[in-house]
């Protein structure tokens, strides 16, 4: 079963003031099934953002059409929670409110909330600092707290924005083995947006490759071991070496335009 | 201890003057010009008789009262803002008036206000409440348009929509603004208190320099004139102070 359906997208952003229309997306199409993990890859202004921002509901498709679990997405909503490249973390709550906030508006009962925060909080390694605020946590802990506050209102599809582009390389690696640690434990449909060649290889069931702008759809490869991924080996490097000739491509298409 | 000493250190000048005055006032000045600027100890001794007969107390609670009153009026601008921040059409029909009203000193209300309001607490709370409302409303709306997007963004695909968003989001994340402003306005408020008090009231601090004027009480103004100066910086602190414990996390937002 599809859990996420993009039909025939375009994103026209109109002229403002002098600023010409931008045409972001173009004719976009994809499926997301149950469980499965989509990385979006592209160069930066590609529309991959917007894409997501489109699947999330922040904003609306010039036209086409983007279903979640069968119904169209108008707005935002749990069903689609995002996990942001800034965090976005409330800093007036602790780690445990935050990862409670979308419970909380759900006005489940307390004692099942506080379970599930304790769960959810265990799952990203951050049982020992649900009392803490957010300013107190390194960047990497605010990463965590992010996700468990978007896992706790379990979203059928999981959307994530650059979530690790702010981090050192050592903490990147790191979160990238956390989230598979953690899709191990606990499956999840997600749609991730990326720049990074490697981090989609180690994370996702298909790569989605786009254009440059306006973004299109430009290739979908299938990764041969999702998630088992060991860097260096052949099938690694060829999957690797297979996208960057597709991205570099792009790179000369817009050099010449 | 170190830290003590150093603490002591930086009271030097202030203590070299007060001495200086002290002695100015009691062997260079003559008696008509000592009158005019009475010594410290004579300021002190004022302030003692000033508090034993309870006249300064007496005062000093008319004052506060005024301002607590008219804080609690102008505490509208707290709403107000936040509608004005959150809805553009809102912010386009009232923003033309306040652009208007704002720049229009407190002190200038007065002799309108006396017309309205004879002489008395209201006059008086009209003026501070126009004092404290503008800092309030502008610091709201500012603090509401500079929300990071992301974090209603985060909010409304956790699920939050309308009124959870503004109680939720909005409001705390504007807070540490919004009490930014409280401090500003009654900063604002208390002077322009003092002012009101002046021409149009029978109590408060006020009332009691410009009445000890009249009786040439020299020491009676100038401890009038301390106890606003000590008063104002007290009501700053304690919301400072109190901001800093109950919201721990502001410092982080700011940065």
């Amino acid at each position: 079963m599809s859990a996420l359906k993009v039909e025939n997208v375009s994103k026209i952003f109109p002229a403002i003031n002098k600023s010409h229309a931008v045409q972001a997306l173009q004719d976009i199409s994809l499926e997301v099934k149950t469980n499965e993990f989509v990385s979006i890859l592209g160069h930066s202004g590609c529309g991959k953002t917007t894409l997501l921002n489109l699947i999330a509901g922040f904003e609306k498709p010039t036209s086409g059409r983007i279903e979640c679990a069968g119904k169209e997405v108008k707005e935002p909503g749990a069903e689609r929670a995002m996990v942001f490249q800034d965090y976005a973390l409330f800093p007036w709550l602790t780690v445990r409110d935050n990862i409670a906030f979308g419970l909380n508006i759900k006005g489940i009962d307390s004692a099942i909330i506080n379970q599930k925060v304790d769960h959810f909080a265990n799952l990203v390694g951050l049982g020992a600092f649900v009392e803490s605020y957010p300013h107190q946590l390194s960047g990497g802990m605010r990463q965590r707290v992010s996700i468990a506050r978007a896992f706790a209102v379990d979203p059928t599809v999981l959307l994530m924005d650059e979530p690790f582009a702010a981090l050192d390389a050592q903490n990147r690696a790191m979160m990238q083995k956390e989230m598979i640690r953690i899709l191990a434990e606990e499956s999840k449909t997600v749609v991730l947006v990326t720049h990074s060649i490697e981090e989609s290889i180690n994370l996702s069931d298909v790569i989605i490759i786009m254009t440059r702008r306006p973004g299109r759809v430009k290739e979908v490869i299938r990764v041969p071991e999702p998630r088992r991924m060991v860097e260096d080996t052949p099938s690694y490097l060829e999957v690797r070496r297979k996208i960057r000739d597709l991205i570099s491509d792009e790179h000369d298409l817009s050099d010449v335009s | 201890m170190f830290n003590h000493f150093f603490q002591l250190r930086r009271l030097i000048l202030f203590l070299v003057l007060l001495a200086g005055w002290e002695f100015a006032s009691r062997f260079i000045l003559d008696k008509t010009e000592a009158t005019l600027l009475p010594p410290p100890s004579g300021v002190v001794n004022g302030f003692i008789e000033l508090s034993a007969s309870g006249e300064l107390w007496k005062h000093v609670r008319d004052s506060l009262r005024r301002e607590f009153i008219a804080f609690c009026y102008a505490s509208v601008a707290i709403p107000l803002g936040i509608i004005m921040g959150c809805f553009k059409w809102v912010n386009e029909q009232v923003d033309p008036i306040i652009e208007i009203l704002r720049p229009i000193p407190p002190i200038a209300w007065i002799p309108l206000s006396i017309l309205w309001f004879g002489v008395g607490n209201t006059q008086n709370q009209f003026i501070i409440f126009l004092g404290i409302f503008f800092p309030i409303l502008l610091n709201t709306i500012d603090a509401v348009k500079n929300i990071e997007p992301n974090l209603i963004r985060a909010a409304r695909c956790l699920g939050a929509r309308g009124l959870n968003v503004i109680t939720r989001v909005v409001l705390r994340a504007a807070l540490p603004q919004i009490v930014t402003g409280i401090r500003i306005g009654l900063g604002v408020g208390w002077m322009a208190l003092v002012a009101a008090e002046l021409v149009g009231a029978n109590s408060g601090l006020g009332f009691l320099i410009n009445d000890a004027r009249t009786v040439l009480r020299t020491d009676f103004i100038l401890d009038g004139m301390l106890s606003i100066g000590i008063i104002g910086l007290t009501i700053d602190r304690v919301i400072r102070y109190s901001a800093k414990k109950l919201m721990p996390w502001s410092r982080a937002l700011n940065a």
